[in-house]
């Protein structure tokens, strides 16, 4: 309990409290107010000027007002970097000199990206697909039992750990230790006293390893899925639901015909985002292995190309086959989105 | 009284009602049993590896290293708050929550509203390459992070925005970096989350209040926010989770300032300052996690059923 005191006994600490509460606090609370309404006054100074302008223009005009913002913010933030980005895997090293497609074909046949090619694509099938099953099943049952609450909160918990802390969970769960000595990791153990096995090194051996990894991200990354597509399934009319109920439909045909249909355009939101997680996946990889062991995947290769080996173009190249990987899935999207439009 | 008019005319098919109630009845149970079974089943399995890094966390410095988490359920009990005193009383923990909150609310509360106005205008809004615009928004999504960082920093100091200078006002410059670089980084996705739930608001809510003479500034304010309540909460929750337990981009933007520096930034360097110890990592993993789990409590409550029901005919 020492510890809960020393964290009241403020003045203790050497800090600028002054200066945390007197400057930042009331701007904390400003931009808390501020930032929300210099947006509504931003619209509705818009709209009074949109309002002005000819009938027939104001349509192709209002539109750019309420996108504008967020185009500013991202142009500079992400498309700035990534022009920049596509410009260098066309250089060499040191940036100066054109080498064309060199970098890319450089990195293509490199022992170690082609792994991780590899495991980028068991992280796109597993990761995606067992993050959307297990996230559909969890929102679709725990909307059945009384005590959904704290279902959701302690599937979603571990969104709230940061990958420093996910590491440590992860490591009392995989722990090895050698078969003269009790097995400390929980799946070790289990493996060992209940099912009489060898331990086995999960993190090492190279037969198990991308799957222990996977299986990290899926827990991480189901009770985000499970979150978004439970706000689609409370968006269905109860109505809708008691009607099918009472002309007599079971419960696996209300969903199958009902249920799924209607949160389709959230499950390719839901799939997209997971896919592209998969292809960018980092964190998993960077605490738990560093790539070792085979388990490397692109984004963190691209990470140690750039701030390891000093390497941009390398680096850059990796980014853009990254970019390049996202294309199907955004023509997937393109299809889907245009579908609910013809629906309306 | 209903019951007595309604047994007489019933009576010839007493003898199968019963049993075809019967059966209905057992098989709901079994149904329900079965949902109840694997409900708690896949919570369980989830929260194994919490548990044990939970437990953990309350043993004797090192117990770990010789026994699993599990073995200290049992008797004599051994739990002490070592750990959690180390982590609490050794470091500057209280000014890195206010950072963090610093840091998170605001970059929680930007990409949201900017990405509400965007989502609106790409869901319901007719424009010259909206489509093409908003596909190349979700690609953005797949912008590797670590890659903006280099010129993203070079840019904010050239515009002064470096975490030691003090921005007219007193406020610390790195602030203001960090806000904007997470709203950019957050905003993809917040856009494509928001623009997919409004896009499948009924349409003939829209047809009748512009009918009734509403623009579109009362129309995003009275139909579609309302109507997104679970949208935008799950969203908020995402985007604060992510700013709060960040620790790369914090580290980049204000990573070298101790008066600015958020809580994942300050507890990973405490856990280098104090040795090897991974029983004080158990802790601090708990101490960064009371927060994110406060949020999602506190928001939970929005992720209502039937917001729609009554405005949708038929």
């Amino acid at each position: 309990m020492e510890g809960i005191t020393a964290l009241i006994r403020l003045p203790g600490l050497q800090v600028d409290w002054q200066t945390l509460l007197t400057v930042n606090l009331p701007i904390l609370v400003a931009v808390i107010i501020a930032v929300p309404a210099a947006l509504v006054g931003y619209t509705l100074g818009a709209e009074f000027l949109v309002k002005r302008l000819p009938k027939r223009s104001q349509p192709s005009v209002r539109p750019w007002v309420w996108v504008g913002p967020a185009i500013l913010i991202v142009g500079l933030i992400l498309v700035y970097p990534m022009v920049g980005t596509i410009i260098r895997s066309f250089f060499d090293r040191g940036g100066s000199k054109f080498v064309g497609l060199d970098n890319f074909v450089r990195m293509l046949t490199d022992n170690g990206v082609l792994i991780a090619l590899r495991n980028n694509v068991y992280w796109l099938v597993l990761y995606t697909g067992l993050v959307l099953v297990f996230g559909l099943l969890l929102a679709v049952l725990s909307d059945r039992v009384r005590y959904e609450k704290p279902v959701k909160s302690l599937i979603f918990m571990p969104m709230a750990i940061s990958f420093v802390a996910m590491a440590i969970i992860w490591q009392f769960v995989y722990y090895y230790k050698d078969p003269s000595e009790p097995q400390t990791g929980t799946l070790n153990a289990i493996l060992v006293n209940i099912f009489h096995g060898q331990p086995i090194t999960w993190i090492q051996d190279t037969r198990f390893n991308n799957f222990a990894l996977i299986l990290i991200g899926v827990w991480g990354a189901t009770g985000f899925a499970m979150v978004i597509l439970s706000a689609a399934l409370k968006g269905i009319p109860g109505e809708l639901l008691e009607a099918a109920r009472v002309d007599g439909a079971t419960e696996l045909t209300i969903f199958r015909r009902i249920i799924l249909p209607l949160m389709m355009p959230t499950i390719v939101v839901v799939g997209t985002t997971m896919v592209i997680f998969a292809l960018k996946a980092f964190d998993v990889v960077y605490v738990m292995t560093a790539g070792n062991y085979n388990t490397d995947i692109l984004a963190r290769r691209m990470y140690s190309e750039l701030y390891n080996a000093g390497n941009n173009a390398n680096a850059s190249a990796l980014a853009v086959i990254l970019l390049l990987a996202v294309v199907p899935v955004l023509i997937f999207n393109l299809r889907q989105f245009r579908a609910v439009e013809a629906r309306r | 009284m209903s019951v007595a008019t309604a047994a007489p005319p019933a009576a010839p098919p007493t003898t199968v009602r019963p049993a075809t109630r019967w059966s209905q009845r057992i098989s709901a149970r079994v149904g329900t049993a079965g949902l109840n079974v694997a409900v708690i089943a896949l919570t369980l399995a989830w929260i194994v590896p919490t548990l044990g890094l939970l437990i953990n966390s309350f043993r004797q410095g090192g117990a770990f290293n010789t026994s699993g988490w599990w073995t200290a359920l049992a008797p004599p009990f051994a739990f002490t708050l070592d750990s959690y005193r180390a982590v609490l009383g050794a470091s500057d923990l209280a000014p890195s929550f206010f950072n963090s909150f610093m840091i998170t609310i605001p970059a929680t509360i930007i990409p949201a509203a900017v990405a509400a106005f965007a989502a609106y205008a790409f869901a319901w809004m007719k424009f010259w390459g909206r489509d093409w615009i908003f596909l190349a928004l979700v690609g953005l999504l797949a912008v590797p992070l670590q890659l903006t960082f280099i010129p993203l920093l070079t840019l904010a100091v050239h515009f002064g925005l470096n975490s030691g200078n003090t921005l007219p006002g007193g406020l610390n410059a790195g602030f203001l970096a960090i806000w904007i670089a997470h709203t950019g980084y957050g905003l993809p996705f917040a856009i494509y989350l928001l623009a997919n739930f409004f896009r499948v608001l009924p349409a003939d809510l829209f047809e009748s209040a512009e009918i009734d003479g509403a623009g579109p500034v009362t129309v995003f304010f009275r139909l579609v926010l309302p109507l997104s309540v679970p949208a935008l909460a799950s969203l908020i929750i995402f985007q604060f989770l992510w700013v709060w337990n960040d620790l790369l981009v914090a580290l980049i933007y204000v990573g070298g300032t101790p008066e600015v520096a958020p809580l994942t930034v300050t507890l990973t360097n405490l856990v280098g300052s104090l040795g090897q110890h991974r029983e004080y990592l158990t802790a601090a993993a708990f101490v960064s996690m009371v927060v994110p789990l406060i949020v999602f409590f506190t928001l939970q409550r929005y992720f209502v059923r039937g917001i729609l029901a009554g405005s949708v005919k038929g």
